[in-house]
């Protein structure tokens, strides 16, 4: 049984953690709100990059001088897994998941016979993964000292993946981050990003509508312009969501925390104060039954 | 009285612009071009310099791009641009940045291909430099 001086110190341990907790939450609550605007920012850009390219596509399909970056290698042997992580926890099971995600993913892979490579995007990610699968993680890049995720950030990282590309270290390349579909719901993505993953035009009401444009300088240029820029793109987008789902994250999971925290304090408050009770109950029974002794 | 039409500028942080106005001067990689409403369907890439939006007002916007490209279809015309300021707000401080890492690139550049890119966005880069110099 603890005494009352060990219960009042539990008390007021877990009364500084309590507020710890809530103010992590109100300021993840803060920077969620950026966060969303800004990935709800960035989406007219990527989704416009992407009707733009599956339209472009429409015009490539089937040749033989399409683009490695839009039809691939013509090979998968070599697997990239990008995975995209925080760079702090205490987010609740955010990491976890995308680590998890990417994992399975690289162990169907590896059953599979084919090579897997995996560049990590946050430290927490990495952490993740190091244990079991270290030996295949071939870089990875922080963005510790990065307040806000910029686009130069991603295409910093798109260049890296794509002169990778280019030196013939991988077909197929995969980015995973989590999908920031509300404050309480994020869902682990896999996202295809070499050979672009482009969404299908649509042939019926478009198809006259494109083969009437006049491209400066020609499609195939305007093509391997941008294609690159897609994968910069893609990243950004996937680096904004994640930002967003993690604030939302660390959010409920502070919520929680705050929670149980008040739970465990009523708890202990209660316990203390039946043990006091019981102390002064014992001194007065001691107090009678000594004048009684008299 | 001048015909409108939709033009949106994006860039991959923001959206800048999303309005009806009377003519945009495009800075295309195979030189300038205006774009006044029913333009016919119509895309080209972008080279670093100012794209310039004249409104209903009379007032003309000017805009520094780079690296995107431009896209005019039936509904209107939208600039998806890399990086997007509007010329009030950008300073020689950024833009002499830029000139620096340009020519970095060149310095790094390890083919005829990429060295000839490199230094062609050099020369762009210089080019918009001076002009804000000038102005």
């Amino acid at each position: 049984m603890p005494s009352l001086k060990d219960l009042r110190n539990r008390i007021a341990s877990v009364k500084a953690t309590q507020k710890i907790t809530k103010a992590m939450q109100m300021v993840a609550a803060a920077k969620l709100r950026r966060a969303q605007e800004a990935a709800e920012a960035a989406r007219p850009y990527a989704e416009r990059m992407g009707e733009v390219l599956a339209n472009l596509a429409v015009a490539f399909e089937g040749r033989d001088d399409a683009p490695k970056l839009m039809a691939g290698t013509g090979n998968d042997q070599t697997h990239l897994l990008v995975i995209a992580t925080a760079e702090r926890g205490l987010c609740g099971g955010f990491n976890t998941n995308i680590a998890k995600l990417g994992r399975e993913r690289a162990r169907s892979l590896i059953a599979q016979g084919k090579t897997v490579k995996i560049l990590c995007v946050g430290k927490k990610g990495f952490d993740a993964i190091k244990r079991d699968l270290g030996q295949y993680v071939v870089e990875t890049i922080e963005l510790r000292s990065v307040k806000h995720v910029g686009f130069a950030n991603a295409d910093e990282i798109g260049r890296k993946i794509l002169s990778m590309f280019e030196a013939g270290e991988f077909d197929v390349c995969t980015l995973f981050y989590s999908n920031f579909k509300s404050v309480i719901a994020q869902e682990p993505t896999a996202q295809q990003l070499i050979p672009a993953d482009l969404p299908t035009a649509d042939s019926d009401a478009e198809s006259g509508a494109t083969s009437v444009y006049e491209y400066e300088p020609d499609e195939a240029e305007i093509l391997a312009d941008l294609l690159p820029r897609n994968i910069s793109v893609q990243i950004f987008r996937g680096l904004l969501e994640n930002a967003a789902s993690e604030q939302g994250a660390r959010m409920s999971a502070m919520d929680n925390a705050t929670r149980n925290a008040g739970e465990m304090i009523d708890k202990l408050t209660i316990n203390y104060n039946r043990q006091r009770q019981a102390q002064i109950t014992t001194e007065l029974i001691e107090i009678i039954s000594g004048a009684e002794a008299l | 009285m001048a015909e409108l039409f939709q033009f949106e500028l994006v860039s991959p942080e923001r959206q800048l612009l999303s309005e009806q106005v009377v003519e945009v001067t495009v800075p295309g990689t195979d030189g300038e071009f205006g774009v006044l409403k029913n333009h016919s369907p119509f895309m080209s890439t972008i080279k670093p310099g100012i794209l310039k939006v004249r409104k209903d007002s009379g007032a003309v916007d000017e805009y520094f791009v780079r690296g995107g490209f431009a896209d005019v279809a039936g509904s209107g015309l939208t600039v998806l641009a890399e990086q997007a300021v509007p010329v009030s707000e950008i300073n020689s401080e950024m833009l002499n940045q830029q000139i620096r890492n340009a020519e970095e690139d060149v310095a790094d550049a390890k083919d005829d291909d990429t060295k000839q890119k490199a230094e062609m966005h050099l020369s762009q880069l210089k080019d918009v430099a001076d002009a804000l110099k000038a102005a």
